[in-house]
C-alpha cells in the first residue's frame, strides 16, 4: 500500500532529454531516491543521473552459459560413453573433440535465453498493468517523443505540494498526479 | 536546415542527402525528429487500409507456397524416392537448398549482432527486417533435412531424450551437430528478434486505434513502459545477445561446412570450407537483404530511413565477402593441383570440364565475374536498380555454388564403376519454388503487421538525442549537432 492513499507519484513531462537529465540530477541532489525516468529510447545520461549502473543481466548470462556447457557436454559424454556406447570405426568412446560443437551450441543457447528472460524477469515484465498508464499524457508520448520523470510517492521526501513545487522550477510541459 | 552546405556555385544542386563534411550519404534524411520517425514507421502498420499491391503480392506468394503443401504431401505419401536423390548423388536438392537458405539467413544475424558490436549505427534501420529475413530463411531451410531423413514424422529421434527404445544420438557425427547448431540458431534468432521488437510493440500499443490492435500489441509489448532502469538492462541483454550471436552465426555455417569437410570425399575434405562457407553465407544474405530492401523502401517511401548510404554499405560488404569467396574458389583449384592427389585433381577437372561443367562456369560468372568487377564503382553501388539486379545474380551464383559442391563431388567419386549422375525431378523443383513462396508470404505478413524498422533504434541516431548539461532546448541541440 502506498504511503499516500491513491497516489503513485508525480509525473513531469519534458520535450528534450537534456531537460529530463537536468531535472533528474537536481532531484537526486535534493534527496529524492525513489524516482524513475521514462524515455522513448535508452538515455544513458538519465541512468547516470539516477545512479543506476549495475544490472544483474551479465551474471545471469554467464551462469546460464556455464550451465548450458555442463549440461550439453555432460549429456554427450554420458550418452556416448555410458548410456549408449557405440563403436564407430574404432574411434574412442570419449571422442572429446567431436563433442565440442553441441556443447558449444548449448552454452550459447542457455546463455542467450538466460540473458533475454533474465532481463525480462529483472524488469518485472510481462506486467500488462502499471499505474503510470493511468496518466492521461503518458501513453501519448512515453514511447514516442516525450521524456518523463516520475517522483514516486514511496519516497520519504515525497509530498504532494512540495514535490510539485520542486518539479515546477524545471518548467516541464505538464505535471500530473498519477493515480494508483 | 544546416545540411545545406555552403553553395558557392548556384548552378550546382547540392543533394540534401549528402553530408557536406564527409561527402557520404546520410543514414537518416535530415529534418526528422522523434515524432516524424514514429509516425512514418507506425503508420505502415497501423493503417486500416492494406494497399492493393500488398494483397496481390500476398495472394501470389501464397499461391507459390502451395508448392510446399503439395510437394510435402506427396513426399510423405510416397517417400523420398520421388526426389532425384539416388546413389551416388545421395544429397541433391535437399542439402543444396538447406545450405542456400540458411546461408541467406546469416546476413540478418551479421547485421543485427556483429555490426552492433562494431557500433555501426547505420545498421539500425535495416536490422529488423534483416532479422525477420533470417528467421524466415531458417524456417525454409529447416524443412529440407527434416524431409530428407525419409520419415519426417520421426524427426524428433534426432534429439537426445529418454525413450522406450533406449537409443540415443551419436555425437561423433556432424549431422548430429547440425541439429544442435540449427536449432540453437533458430531459437536465439527468434528471441533476439522478439526482444528487439518489444519497445516498438509498446509504441504501437499506445498509438493503435482498433481495440483488437491495442489488445494484440499490448500483449506483445509485455507492458513495456520505457523505464530507464528497464532500458539499461535491456541494452545490456541486447549487447550480450549480440555477443553470443556473433560466434553462433560463425559456428552454424562452420558446422554446416563440417557436414562436407569431415567426409573423406574429394572436393569436400578441405580445411578452407568453414571460412569460405561463412563468407559465402554473408555474401548471399546481403544480396537477399538488397532484394527485399530495395522494393520495400520504394513501395513504402522509406528512402529517408533506408538511404543510399545503406545500399552503398551493403554493397561494400558484398564486395568484401565476395572477394573472400573468390579466394576460396581459387584456393580450391590450387590445392587440387598442389595436393598431388590424383582424386582431387580429377574432381577439379571434372567440376570444370566434366558433363556438369556448365554449372561451374555459371557460378564463376554470377558470383565472381559480374559482381566483383562492377561493385568497385560507387555509381553502381548507389544505383538501386543495378543492385536489385545484382542481388538476384549473386543469389543464383550462391545457389550454383552449393550445387557444384554437392553434386559434382558426389556423382563421380573414387570408383568409376559407381559413377552416376544427378537429375532433379519436378518434385524437387516444386518444393524449392514453393519455399520461395513461403518465404515471401511470411515476409509480407511481417511487413504488414510488425514494425519493420526499429523506431527506438532510429531515434537513438537522431541529432536530437544529444544531452546538453544545463537543460538546453531541442532547437539549440539540433543546431549544434549539425
Amino acid at each position: 500500500m502506498p504511503p499516500i492513499e491513491g497516489v503513485y507519484g508525480l509525473l513531469a513531462e519534458f520535450n528534450t532529454p537534456s531537460e529530463l537529465v537536468h531535472a533528474t540530477e537536481e532531484a537526486r541532489r535534493a534527496g529524492y531516491r525513489r524516482m524513475e525516468c521514462y524515455t522513448p529510447y535508452p538515455v544513458e545520461e538519465a541512468a547516470e543521473a539516477l545512479h543506476f549502473h549495475k544490472t544483474g543481466v551479465p551474471l545471469m548470462c554467464l551462469v546460464g552459459g556455464l550451465m548450458g556447457l555442463v549440461t550439453g557436454y555432460g549429456l554427450e559424454v554420458w550418452i556416448n560413453v555410458w548410456g549408449y556406447p557405440l563403436n564407430i570405426a574404432g574411434r574412442p568412446l570419449f571422442s572429446w573433440p567431436a563433442f565440442v560443437i553441441p556443447g558449444y551450441e548449448w552454452t550459447i543457447l542457455f546463455a542467450g535465453l538466460s540473458a533475454a528472460f533474465g532481463m525480462l524477469a529483472q524488469n518485472g515484465l510481462p506486467q500488462l498493468y502499471h499505474p503510470l498508464f493511468n496518466a492521461p499524457n503518458f501513453r501519448d508520448g512515453a514511447l514516442q517523443d516525450k521524456f518523463f520523470l516520475c517522483l514516486e510517492a514511496h519516497d520519504p521526501k515525497f509530498s504532494r505540494k512540495e514535490s510539485r513545487d520542486f518539479l515546477e522550477q524545471f518548467s516541464p510541459v505538464s505535471i500530473v498526479e498519477v493515480d494508483h | 536546415m544546416a545540411t545545406q552546405g555552403p553553395i558557392h556555385d548556384p548552378e550546382t544542386i547540392v543533394d540534401p542527402m549528402i553530408d557536406p563534411r564527409t561527402g557520404e550519404y546520410a543514414v537518416v534524411a535530415p529534418g526528422h525528429n522523434f515524432k516524424s520517425v514514429t509516425q512514418k514507421i507506425a503508420s505502415i502498420v497501423l493503417t486500416a487500409n492494406t494497399p492493393l499491391a500488398m494483397w496481390g503480392g500476398l495472394f501470389f506468394a501464397m499461391t507459390v507456397a502451395l508448392g510446399v503443401v503439395v510437394g510435402v504431401t506427396w513426399l510423405v505419401l510416397k517417400g523420398v524416392g520421388i526426389w532425384g536423390v539416388t546413389i551416388p548423388g545421395a544429397w541433391g536438392f535437399a542439402i543444396i537448398n538447406f545450405v542456400w537458405w540458411i546461408g541467406i539467413g546469416h546476413a540478418g544475424t551479421l547485421i543485427s549482432a556483429i555490426l552492433l558490436l562494431f557500433k555501426q549505427t547505420w545498421r539500425n534501420s535495416i536490422n529488423r527486417f534483416a532479422e525477420a529475413m533470417t528467421i524466415f530463411a531458417v524456417v525454409c531451410a529447416g524443412i529440407y533435412p527434416l524431409l530428407h531423413i525419409g520419415r519426417p514424422w520421426l524427426g524428433y529421434w534426432l534429439l537426445p531424450y529418454p525413450n522406450t527404445m533406449n537409443v540415443w544420438p551419436q555425437f561423433r557425427s556432424p549431422l548430429a551437430w547440425d541439429v544442435f547448431a540449427v536449432s540453437t540458431y533458430a531459437t536465439i534468432s527468434v528471441v533476439f528478434w522478439y526482444i528487439g521488437m518489444v519497445p516498438d510493440f509498446g509504441t504501437l500499443r499506445d498509438r493503435a486505434k482498433l481495440p483488437l490492435a491495442k489488445y494484440l500489441y499490448g500483449m506483445l509489448s509485455l507492458g513495456w513502459r520505457g523505464s530507464t532502469r528497464h532500458w539499461i538492462r535491456y541494452e545490456s541483454a541486447s549487447l550480450l545477445l549480440a555477443g553470443l550471436s556473433t560466434p553462433l552465426v560463425l559456428s552454424v555455417h562452420t558446422t554446416i561446412s563440417f557436414d562436407f569437410a569431415v567426409a573423406a570425399m574429394a572436393g569436400w575434405h578441405t580445411t578452407i570450407f568453414p571460412p569460405y562457407f561463412v563468407a559465402g553465407a554473408v555474401y548471399s544474405g546481403f544480396a537477399m537483404v538488397l532484394t527485399l530492401a530495395i522494393p520495400i523502401r520504394k513501395f513504402y517511401h522509406l528512402e529517408d530511413l533506408v538511404t543510399l548510404r545503406h545500399l552503398d554499405n551493403m554493397a561494400k560488404v558484398m564486395l568484401a565477402t565476395g572477394s573472400i569467396v573468390a579466394y576460396g574458389y581459387g584456393m580450391e583449384v590450387f590445392m587440387s593441383w598442389y595436393s598431388a592427389s590424383h582424386w582431387e585433381f580429377f574432381m577439379m577437372w571434372n567440376r570444370m570440364f566434366g558433363p556438369m561443367g556448365w554449372a561451374y562456369w555459371i557460378l564463376i560468372l554470377t558470383n565472381i565475374a559480374i559482381p566483383l568487377t562492377t561493385l568497385w564503382s560507387r555509381k553502381l553501388r548507389v544505383n538501386p536498380g543495378y543492385l536489385f539486379f545484382l542481388s538476384f545474380v549473386v543469389n543464383i551464383g550462391m545457389w550454383f555454388e552449393r550445387f557444384v559442391i554437392v553434386v559434382t563431388s558426389l556423382y563421380r567419386d573414387y570408383l568409376p564403376s559407381s559413377w552416376g549422375t544427378y537429375r532433379a525431378t519436378k518434385w524437387d523443383y516444386m518444393l524449392f519454388i514453393g519455399t520461395w513462396g513461403m518465404f515471401a508470404t511470411l515476409f509480407l505478413t511481417f511487413v504488414r503487421l510488425a514494425p519493420m524498422i526499429p523506431m527506438s533504434e532510429i531515434k537513438m541516431i537522431l541529432p536530437q538525442t544529444k544531452v546538453r548539461r544545463g537543460g538546453a532546448d531541442a532547437e539549440q541541440v539540433v543546431q549544434e549537432a549539425l
